[in-house]
């Protein structure tokens, strides 16, 4: 990993076609900055992609990238970094394309405490489809396709989390850009799965869970005199489930537990094969069915 | 004195019918005699019945035939579902404390040799070794030295202890001298042995070694009958090779982990059957468009929907011809014996790479469960060639930037194949996107971008057929009026139907086509032949559909949909009718 990486690095020469002021500029840039900080590089850095608008952050963001299908971008992340470990893999969705679609693969990717970041852009709705109700929408969001509101609970990610066993559990906001940037670092640096839930407005179709709406309401945990301890589960429980505040930082976080990669013994570079047949000791295989 | 033995071991689900049959099989080709396994099993875990088949000989065998011999018979169900392959001169045997010998409606010349199998176990101590204690009883029906059991039984038991293989050698020598005691009977068989080494292994066993061999690193998948020894044989082994196998949570995550670790650079490959196959088609298409080389392994099982889970068909060619929205670029392999499931299994690999594309590769549920014996030197380690395509590193990739120093991992290309670089590789950065894309891989609507990738990849194909050899393979008299073709494993069937055909001087071409897209071209072989009969495990043809989209000939059909495979001496028979 070279040391003089600069954030622009990371940037493409793509400009996005998001709404001007929509969340997911802010969610990016401070995506960036912390992959920058943390000392990556663009040539050891995998992002995955999943569909929506914030699904197109593949295309303005520079290092290797797939932009996959509708909900799937974490098992492509697991397949990347199982095959090389060495990579640095972020995995970025919308709510509707992590909490939807791609509910049963996020349960399993946070059980599975792969070492890779998950960065979801939340906006409450699905932008790219032009404003229905996504999982995280408000019972009561009047949307194209909930005209009377969608009358179900919205999702708690962050409960799904915490309940699956996950071992970094954060809430950011995409224009609260040094804090956002912050828990970035915090879940690249954290070895095992992690959540960033990323509250990224969209300006165009929610005009309920807007930049004032967040910035007025969200209690940040974090932070430089905060004194939170995000180690203590029962606290991070009392917070996620709590149904009058929103909060932001780091919620929950374990050291203790192994990542998917230390616990099966993953390290070596897949890529690596042997090109001149096959690998030394294959004969093995075939005496075994004498 | 039969040329060949069929043995069988039947009884409920959980009675270890599986094991028992394999320990018999294993004896027998470790004495240097060929075999060839079936079994018969319902989708039930207790309750159902299920037998496990031996059919053995000195010389080659390569199907089941409708014959018993001899008969371990756990329950009274095994013998009425034998009841038509048994003959004059079968041998069953049965314990008359569990069975009762009476309720047989066998044929009178069958003998039933009632065997206290429970007893005997419990005298070599614990009755659970009474399956052990009939495979001795076998042995001295049979003529087979039961030292010949010994070293099965050592693998089998091994890992329990010493005491445990004790217990079981001295099980079988119970049986053995029980029949040699109780019972004044000449019997009509004698398993000599020879000095041949075989290994015996089954269609899904050979897939996973060839993964292995091909540098396979990486398997995701979820469990389906009759796919999962795939992953089980993987398990276990591919680690001592730097490998990996994650049992993902569904069929959608296993393609798509499968493809992140190609998309980083391993060999990778992901196993399932149809009802997989249909989950994973979605990713397929972005595989494709990704342009990621990735093998798909699909063990067919009887279709549509859940079907029949445990019985064979051959149902799902067309979904792997034509599965997926838009138009997609693939090949679709499909070896025609279980040493073929092995080396197609590396030239799966082979060929995802050099054209950076999806391959399917599909044996069906006859050839995946069925073990048979092979010369060892049939999977030569030292013949493998592995061939990643073009891989560029860093000293490659400027020639593959264009001027702003940006890799183009869909550059077109007069064969189609664009570079490959891995993550990790200074200067290549790239993204890849199911979106339409130009050539560093950015989403475009361009018309003509469009048409150039669209041509790019389809050009893969083309180039493909002119530097692989997609060939078939050829059996019985070259000069022959009729010609049969056939894919998957009716393979060793149809030759042993050729033997039978024979005895009614019936001649016959055989060709058997492993390679489903792209395929040989089969033209001239149809003009030149009187009566063409495509032979295979489904209710419409889909195969001989493509024979005739081929050669704009009208062909005759013989299939089989039923869930059971096709035997011989029936197969003579059919395709001796549509020669009539
Ligand atoms: C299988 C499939 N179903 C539906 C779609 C259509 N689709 C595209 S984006 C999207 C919703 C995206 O919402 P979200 O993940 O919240 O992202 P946002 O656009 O709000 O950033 C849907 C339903 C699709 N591309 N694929
Ligand atoms: S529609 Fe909403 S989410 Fe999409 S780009 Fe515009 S503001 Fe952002």
């Amino acid at each position: 990993m070279s040391s003089n990486v600069r954030f622009t690095d990371f940037k493409s020469d793509k400009q996005p076609t998001w709404c001007p002021g929509c969340g997911d500029f802010g969610t990016m840039n401070g995506m960036m900055k912390a992959l920058a900080n943390t000392g990556n590089s663009p040539d050891d850095t995998f992002v995955v992609a999943g569909i929506g608008c914030s699904g197109k952050i593949g295309t303005y963001m520079r290092s290797y990238a797939l932009h996959g299908v509708h909900g799937r971008a974490l098992p492509v992340g697991t397949g990347v970094k199982l095959a090389n470990p060495d990579l640095e893999v972020m995995v970025a969705g919308g709510d509707g394309d992590g909490y939807s679609i791609g509910v049963g693969h996020f349960i399993h990717a946070v059980r599975r405490n792969i070492d890779i970041t998950y960065v979801v852009m939340d906006n409450r709705i699905y932008g790219l489809t032009k404003g229905q109700a996504s999982p995280t929408s408000r019972s009561d969001f009047e949307t194209a396709t909930t005209p009377e509101g969608s009358k179900q609970p919205p999702v708690n990610p962050l409960a799904l989390a915490l309940s699956a066993g996950g071992s970094f559990i954060a809430q950011s906001f995409s224009s609260h850009a040094q804090r956002h940037t912050e828990i970035i670092e915090e879940a690249i640096e954290h070895d095992g799965f992690s959540l960033v839930n990323t509250f990224s407005p969209c300006v165009t179709f929610n005009d309920v869970d807007t930049y004032d709406y967040f910035r007025d309401s969200l209690v940040d945990l974090g932070g430089d005199d905060a004194d939170y301890d995000p180690s203590d589960r029962e606290q991070a429980k009392d917070k996620i489930l709590d149904s009058e505040k929103e909060y932001m930082g780091v919620l929950y976080q374990d050291d203790d537990v192994q990542s998917y990669e230390q616990a099966h013994g993953v390290e070596g570079n897949m890529a690596d094969i042997d090109t001149d047949g096959a690998p030394d000791g294959a004969m093995d295989l075939v005496r075994e069915f004498y | 004195m039969h040329e060949d033995l069929n043995w069988a071991i039947g009884g409920e689900a959980g009675d270890g019918i599986d094991s028992t049959g394999k320990i018999f099989a294993q004896a027998l080709s470790r004495a240097g005699r060929h075999v060839f396994t079936s079994k018969d099993f319902a989708s039930r875990i207790r309750g159902g019945y299920t037998a496990y088949k031996v059919r053995t000989s000195v010389d080659k065998v390569r199907s089941v035939v409708d014959r018993l011999d001899i008969l371990i018979a756990l329950t009274e169900r095994t013998v009425d579902e034998n009841l038509d392959e048994l003959h004059d001169g079968s041998v069953i045997i049965y314990d008359g404390e569990r069975t009762e010998f009476s309720d047989f409606e066998a044929p009178d010349d069958v003998t039933g040799l009632d065997v206290p199998l429970k007893s005997l176990a419990e005298d070599a101590g614990g009755a659970i070794m009474r399956n052990i204690v009939a495979l001795g009883a076998v042995c001295e029906v049979a003529g087979f030295p039961i030292e010949n059991l010994d070293e099965s039984l050592e693998k089998k038991f091994g890992g329990k202890g010493e005491k445990i293989v004790e217990n079981n050698k001295e099980a079988a020598r119970l049986g053995a001298d029980y029949v040699t005691e109780e019972f004044d009977l000449a019997f009509d068989f004698d398993l000599e042995t020879t000095d041949n080494d075989y290994v015996l292994l089954n269609g899904d066993e050979a897939i996973g070694m060839g993964a292995i061999a091909a540098g396979c690193k990486f398997y995701a998948g979820y469990p389906i009958t009759p796919a999962t020894d795939v992953m089980t044989y993987l398990k276990g082994r591919i680690e001592n090779f730097g490998g990996h196998v994650v049992q993902a949570e569904d069929e959608l995550a296993a393609i798509n982990m499968a493809l992140g670790a190609a998309r980083a650079g391993a060999r990778s490959m992901t196993a399932t059957s149809g009802p997989g196959i249909d989950l994973m088609t979605e990713t397929f298409g972005l595989v494709a468009t990704s342009e990621t080389p990735l093998v798909i392994t699909n063990v067919m099982r009887s279709g549509p929907s859940t079907g029949m889970p445990t019985k064979q068909e051959q149902g799902d060619l067309n979904q792997m011809l034509y599965g997926g929205h838009g138009e997609i670029p693939r090949f679709v392999l499909a070896p025609t014996t279980v040493a073929e499931c092995f080396w197609k299994t590396i030239e799966a690999f082979n060929l995802a790479e050099k054209y950076q594309t999806p391959v399917y590769l599909t044996a069906d549920l006859a050839m995946a469960v069925t073990e048979q014996t092979f010369d060892p030197e049939t999977f030569d380690m030292d013949a493998v060639e592995i061939d990643r395509g073009k891989v560029v590193d860093e000293d490659d990739i400027s020639k593959w930037q264009n001027e702003k120093d940006q890799f183009k991992p869909h550059a077109v290309t007069a064969d189609g194949v664009s570079p490959r670089a891995f993550p990790g590789t200074e200067g290549g950065v790239h993204m890849s996107t199911g979106l339409e894309h130009d050539e560093l891989g950015r989403r475009t609507e361009d018309v003509d971008v469009r048409v150039e990738q669209v041509d790019k990849r389809q050009q893969k194909v083309t180039t493909a057929e002119e530097e692989e050899d997609f060939s078939y393979r050829e059996f019985g008299n070259p000069d022959s009026d009729n010609l049969v073709i056939s894919w998957g494993s009716n393979e060793g069937t149809l030759i042993e139907a050729m033997d039978y055909l024979d005895q009614e001087d019936v001649d016959v071409r055989l060709l058997s086509v492993p390679y489903i897209f792209p395929r040989p071209d089969l033209t001239e072989d149809v003009e030149e032949a009187e009566d063409v009969v495509v032979v295979e495990c489904n209710a419409t043809g889909q195969f001989a559909d493509l024979v005739e989209h081929d050669t704009l000939t009208r062909v005759k059909r013989v299939n089989k949909y039923n869930g059971v495979q096709f035997k011989a001496d029936e197969l003579a028979e059919d395709i001796q009718e549509e020669l009539a």
